[in-house]
């Protein structure tokens, strides 16, 4: 089945976006998640839309306008968040619905039909353009660049930022730059699963590999390859079932989440049980 | 005993609030100084002067013997533990060598060097049997440890602590104290304890912090001292510490 499959491109461009989507996803997720930061992901997500707007009124390709749009929101954030008053999930709360509420405004007001509006909305991963794989691929490449290089920088400062600033590291540099890549990963994997849902390939690989492992590049590497499974088989049954695929691919991923809870539980309970056999054999 | 750093009439504070009035202090390698005053008084926001981590509104800090990018791996510093997020997934051995952060150019990777240094510091603190563990995995006593590993790995000049007594029991408290003893040795040592009964053994000299500060030059101090430095302490029995509980001091 597979192989009749690529004959079609756009199953080849998808197999591709997955494959992009789930390198990005993996390794910016983590550091969402290690960061606690899933909140302001999905304020940025949300903000995006914002940017869609816009880019439908304009009349061009909307993923650049919501880069644009998103990469704003999430620097605004930041420096809303840490240079002002404003609490940081208040700034988040305010941008979120803001951008939303641009995007509906400049959508409203574009004449005439709005083209693949619900496909930002709930992604599918089978309409993904050549383009869309060629942005996909050159972002994933940027970020395993940026994060081989500055491994170490990347996890110290954000295990704790304090400590980093009394070694005068660039704290607020770093934050800026890594909460911009948060932002093209976020727009550049809309067309996958969609505004709604993105932030899901964002945290449930993540989760399930920090089940099994407490190391930030375990977790990063387990990420993208559960990514990939989990997108791979949301494929599938959004094909033999007929369903949306944005909604198949967070099931699946949500499936193996509860199937690797269990494993986990089913694990630890079983060491529980040598462990304590053993201390009685010592008794 | 050659000087540190040395402020100078030093106003600090955030925003519109000033916390730091006009305060000098000298600060020389071979010194122990235990940092004490009421909550809010500024001892914190004393540390974070002498780290760079605020600027002051005015007055100056030098820094000596170091070019002023050196500086940055010769103050070793250990936080208030509860500002760290123990589930981020980092080994003992990862923080560890997070104290030396500066040291390499490049961050990717560390040298044989800096793998050995911190192998050496966790031998040093007793904790060679915690290096593969999860920060998650650690008592308070552990992780306060680790803390100072951290802090001390990069061989700092001064050494900067913010309450490392909070969260741990007496024993390890000793514990604690007579290592900072040892690390004196090599390096000057700052810590801010609101317990001075029981750091006054280990101390050399005391310092007042409210609002301004009260250099006192002397690990012995009396209510009537702590009073004229307008630093109303509970003091708790210890040794040659008076058993006094002072009167709440009114602005
Ligand atoms: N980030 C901040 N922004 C504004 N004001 C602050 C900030 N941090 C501290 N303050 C204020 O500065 C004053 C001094 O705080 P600081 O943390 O230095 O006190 P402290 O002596 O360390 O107290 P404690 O014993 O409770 O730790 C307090 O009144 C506090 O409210
Ligand atoms: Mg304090």
């Amino acid at each position: 089945m597979v192989i009749e499959l690529l004959q079609y491109n756009f199953v080849v461009n998808a197999l591709l976006a997955a494959f992009f989507a789930s390198i990005s996803c993996g390794i910016i997720g983590t550091y969402i998640v290690t960061r606690r930061m899933v909140f302001l992901s999905g304020g940025i997500t949300h903000a995006s839309f914002g940017g869609i707007g816009i880019g439908y009124f304009l009349g061009f390709n909307p993923i650049f306008s919501a880069a644009i749009f998103s990469i704003l929101s999430a620097l605004g954030i930041e420096f809303l968040s840490k240079q002002t008053e404003v609490r940081e999930d208040s700034a988040i709360g305010i941008l979120w619905s803001f951008g939303m509420a641009i995007g509906i405004i400049f959508i409203t007001i574009t004449p005439g039909y709005v083209p693949n509006l619900m496909t930002y909305l709930f992604g599918s991963i089978l309409t993904v353009s050549k383009l869309d794989v060629w942005l996909m691929f050159g972002l994933s490449l940027l970020i395993i660049l940026i994060f081989s290089a500055f491994y170490r920088l990347i996890l110290f400062v954000s295990y704790d930022q304090e400590f980093a600033r009394t070694h005068k590291i660039a704290v607020n540099l770093v934050n800026y730059l890594l909460i911009s890549l948060v932002a093209l990963t976020i727009v550049l994997n809309i067309k996958v699963v969609g505004i709604i849902m993105v932030i899901s390939l964002l945290t449930i690989p993540q989760s399930i590999a920090n089940l099994f492992t407490r190391n930030f590049r375990n977790i990063i590497i387990a990420s993208v390859v559960l990514s990939f499974v989990g997108v791979f088989t949301g494929l599938i049954f959004s094909y033999k079932l007929n369903i949306p695929s944005g909604a198949s691919i967070i099931f699946s991923l949500v499936i193996y989440f509860v199937f690797a809870k269990l494993i986990h539980l089913l694990i630890n309970k079983l060491s529980i049980r040598r462990k304590t056999k053993n201390f009685e054999l010592i008794k | 005993m050659s000087k540190i750093l040395e402020l100078k009439s030093i106003y600090a504070g955030y925003k519109d609030d000033i916390i730091l009035n006009d305060v000098s202090l000298e600060i020389l390698d071979d010194d122990f100084i235990g940092i004490i005053g009421p909550n809010g008084g500024g001892k914190t926001t004393l540390l974070r002067v002498i780290l760079g981590l605020i600027k002051p509104f005015k007055g100056t800090i030098e820094y000596f013997g170091d070019s002023n990018i050196d500086r940055n791996n010769k103050i070793g510093f250990l936080p208030q533990i509860n500002q760290i997020d123990n589930k981020f997934p980092v080994s003992v051995y990862d923080v560890v060598l997070s104290g030396l952060i500066y040291n390499n150019g490049f961050y990717y990777k560390h040298s044989k060097k800096d793998k050995q240094k911190a192998k050496e510091t966790l031998q040093k603190l007793g904790i060679c049997d915690l290096k593969e563990r999860h920060i998650g995995e650690l008592s308070g006593g552990q992780m306060q440890k680790v803390l100072l590993a951290r802090a001390i790995v990069s061989s700092p000049r001064l050494l900067i602590l913010d309450e490392p007594n909070t969260f741990v029991d007496n024993k390890f408290e000793g514990e604690l104290y007579e290592i900072l003893v040892q690390l004196n040795k090599d390096m000057g040592i700052i810590i801010v304890s609101h317990d001075i009964g029981t750091i006054s053994t280990y101390i050399k000299t005391i310092a007042c912090v409210n609002r301004g500060l009260h250099y006192h030059k002397s690990n012995k101090i009396t209510e009537q001292q702590l009073a004229s430095y307008n630093c109303p302490i509970k003091l708790i029995t210890h040794g040659e510490v008076p058993h006094t509980v002072l009167k709440k001091h009114n602005h």
